[in-house]
């Protein structure tokens, strides 16, 4: 008889069978580029170097990182919550608009108080634009992956009417933006001003709201008794309206939350990086992010390292155009390949670790008449039942 | 604005509904298709600007607009196939594997794509229907892509082959109960990939649209969401051809409005019109669906509209 599995193998195959695909989704990208007539180990080599070679590579990745774990919890915790929402560009989007715009309605203290109020505006921004995803699935029963993306494209353009027109700085020729934020508002590096030849260069602090905001969902889905629920509902809503879960003001939260983090990531973009809002923020980093969430199996503590590999990867990118001449796009063929071995990669969930393989058939004992033993006898074993196990996340196409 | 402007807009208005509209009609005809099976692919935003892409390029090549028409439905099968196939593994959901392939299709579009930015294809051609009237307005309104009565034809191909062919019957089975399926041998999973991939070709033809006929050159904001707009439109289409021919020339027209504006001299606003179709598409998303009911026509198999 095959065993049933055993605990370390789920969570051996939690990790394995990422590291699986990623390893085939660098395959995959070798063959590409050799297909093209370039070098694959050099392609691999400047991946590696760019996005971890030295100190400034690693700068670059952290750098590139911060954002993207913030946008990978906008996927990953409505999808704890059953829901498919890939609506993070937007509500980076939105975010980094409420950011900029609110010292257009007043002068906040130029201080680190006013920068929180800043990021506030930002992560509410973010917040209700996934939380009316979430609200139209709910209560008026639209895809919510339909509407999240939909809703994105509807904030870009929101975005660049009002960037390019209402809030535009006159003085922003070339590249128009909103007003530069006062100096005391910005978000700076966290070693200080001077700390520019240390390790961590000006690697800013949303790196630090991002792992802390990482390891906070995590806390919050596996310790306490609200997160519980959420998952409950995610991954089994008949089960949740059993047992009289508020489903919709579950799914509601984990959507603000969601997008609360793609919007702080919009802020601090914005805050950090830009000094204003112009149209260099819309730069996919909410499409990575959703890759990010799918490789992290949804976990918010899986995210940070995740998200430190393919803010690598983007760092890499542009070493690979100029050493290589390879396209920018390089590095989103590498997350196209990565995203669809990591979703294939769901279907040896449960084979990986098993013993060898076992007869198959075995034959019913012979009844003590001695009737001649029909074929139809022969009986298949049961299949194992770590087969028929549901993956709530990643086959979270199915609702209640 | 006097008589002679508005009807010039409305002109305007209605030759963009077929010039905007007939890559959202090949879109939601694939889309229709994938989904009968009983399965969807979000993933076609993806094919589509794979597809305009390969079109573009193929066009280029061999100087022929018909052989890039053809290029881009053999690629856009091409990556709707791998759709398929993804979607047949154990634990694999669709939606998931149609970002996946839109986040693919994108990024090989651009890395392929980068050399053709500069060039010229030769284009699909012109049907030219208003010769009968002198103003430059009506003939230009009635030049119409050659493409688009081959759409409304495979329309109604389609609208006959569900209700009267063997395939139509097949298809329709699998995506509204896979156990009759298959207690009649059909293969579920094969009925649904032969699907997918058709709709792959049929959608692929739209990228060409895009990239060989109207805006009539390649770039990395070609579609810029369209296909998602159509994978929607099939929701309001009510999964008949005949319908999304109606919503595709609806869209067409939401989408030329901004344009038609700026070619009677209304420059404002112009990133919020063209925005119109996405909040068209929502808009009609919210008033199509229901919490409590699925969509009225919808494949039983098909979790997209619950």
């Amino acid at each position: 008889m095959s065993a049933a599995p055993r605990p370390w193998h789920a969570s051996a195959e939690n990790i394995a069978l990422p590291v699986l695909a990623l390893a085939g989704a660098l395959l995959l990208f070798g063959l590409f580029v050799w297909l093209g007539g370039h070098s694959p180990v050099e392609a691999w080599t400047l991946l590696f170097k760019g996005a971890f070679g030295d100190a400034f590579s690693w700068q670059n990745s952290l750098q590139r990182a911060a954002p993207l774990m913030l946008t990978a919890l906008a996927v990953a915790l409505p999808a704890r919550a059953g829901l498919v929402v890939i609506g993070g560009e937007g509500a980076l989007v939105v975010g980094a608009l409420a950011c900029a715009s609110v010292p257009y309605v007043f002068a906040p203290p130029a201080n680190a108080f006013g920068s929180a109020l800043l990021m506030l505006a930002a992560a509410i921004g973010g917040g209700l634009w996934v939380v009316l995803a979430g609200a139209l699935r709910q209560w008026r029963g639209v895809n919510e992956t339909i509407s999240s993306l939909l809703l994105g494209y509807i904030a870009i353009a929101l975005f660049k009417h009002i960037v390019e027109g209402p809030l535009r700085d006159p003085a922003s020729l070339n590249k128009p933006s909103t007003k530069p934020l006062a100096e005391g508002l910005r978000i700076g590096p966290i070693m200080g001003a001077d700390g520019f030849d240390s390790w961590l260069g000006d690697v800013h602090w949303g790196l630090v709201i991002g792992l802390v905001l990482c390891l906070l969902a995590g806390l919050w889905l596996s310790f306490t008794a609200h997160g519980m629920a959420l998952r409950v509902v995610g991954g089994n809503a008949k089960a949740a309206r059993l047992v009289g879960l508020p489903s919709t003001r579950l799914i509601l939260v984990a959507c603000a939350a969601g997008g609360g983090c793609a919007g702080l990531a919009g802020g601090i973009e914005v805050a950090a990086v830009q000094t204003s809002a112009n149209a260099s923020v819309i730069a996919g980093l909410g499409y990575t992010g959703i890759l990010v969430a799918f490789v992290a199996r949804q976990n918010p503590w899986a995210i940070p390292p995740v998200a430190l590999l393919f803010g690598g990867f983007g760092a890499a990118g542009s070493l690979l155009q100029r050493r290589m001449d390879l396209p920018d796009a390089s590095v989103l063929v590498l997350q196209g390949f990565a995203f669809v071995l990591i979703l294939a990669s769901e279907a040896l969930r449960g084979k990986l670790f098993q013993r060898p393989p076992l007869p198959r058939l075995r034959r019913v004992p012979k009844p003590p008449t001695a009737a001649p033993v029909a074929a139809s006898t022969v009986v298949p074993l049961p299949t194992r039942g770590a087969d028929e196990t549901p993956a709530p996340l990643v086959s979270a196409g199915g609702k209640a | 604005m006097t008589t002679s402007d508005w009807m010039d807009l409305l002109l305007a208005i209605l030759g963009g509904a077929i010039r905007v509209g007939t890559p959202f009609l090949f879109v939601s005809l694939g889309e229709c298709l994938t989904e009968k099976s009983g399965r969807i692919n979000l993933g076609l935003e993806g094919v589509l600007v794979f597809s305009a892409m390969a079109g573009f390029g193929g066009a280029y090549l061999s100087n022929s607009a018909w052989v890039g028409v053809l290029v881009a439905g053999a690629c856009g099968a091409l990556l709707a196939l791998l759709h398929g196939l993804l979607c047949s593994l154990p634990r694999v959901s669709d939606i998931a594997t149609g970002i996946a392939l839109m986040l693919l299709g994108s990024g090989l579009a651009f890395y392929f794509g980068k050399p053709l930015i500069q060039p010229q294809a030769p284009q699909i051609p012109s049907l030219v229907l208003g010769a009968w009237s002198s103003s430059p307005q009506v003939q230009s309104a009635l030049s119409i892509n050659a493409l688009f009565p081959l759409g409304v034809l495979l329309a109604g191909v389609m609208a006959w082959g569900f209700g009267n062919t063997r395939w139509g019957l097949v298809v329709r089975m699998a995506g509204d109960s896979s156990d009759a399926a298959r207690a009649l041998g059909y293969s579920v999973n094969g009925v649904r990939i032969a699907a997918t991939t058709a709709g792959g070709f049929i959608a692929g033809l739209g990228g060409a649209s895009l990239s060989l006929y109207y805006p009539g050159s390649w770039n990395e904001g070609l579609s810029s969401g369209q296909g998602l707009i159509a994978v929607a439109l099939v929701i309001f289409a009510r999964w008949s051809p005949w319908r999304c021919l109606g919503a595709a020339l609806l869209f067409g027209g939401a989408g030329a409005i901004g344009p038609a504006l700026q070619s009677i001299g209304v420059s404002g606003g112009y990133y919020l019109f063209n925005a119109v179709p996405y909040a068209l598409t929502l808009a009609i998303l919210i008033a199509t669906c229901s919490p409590s009911r699925a969509v009225k026509g919808a494949p039983m198999e098909l979790n997209v509209s619950r």
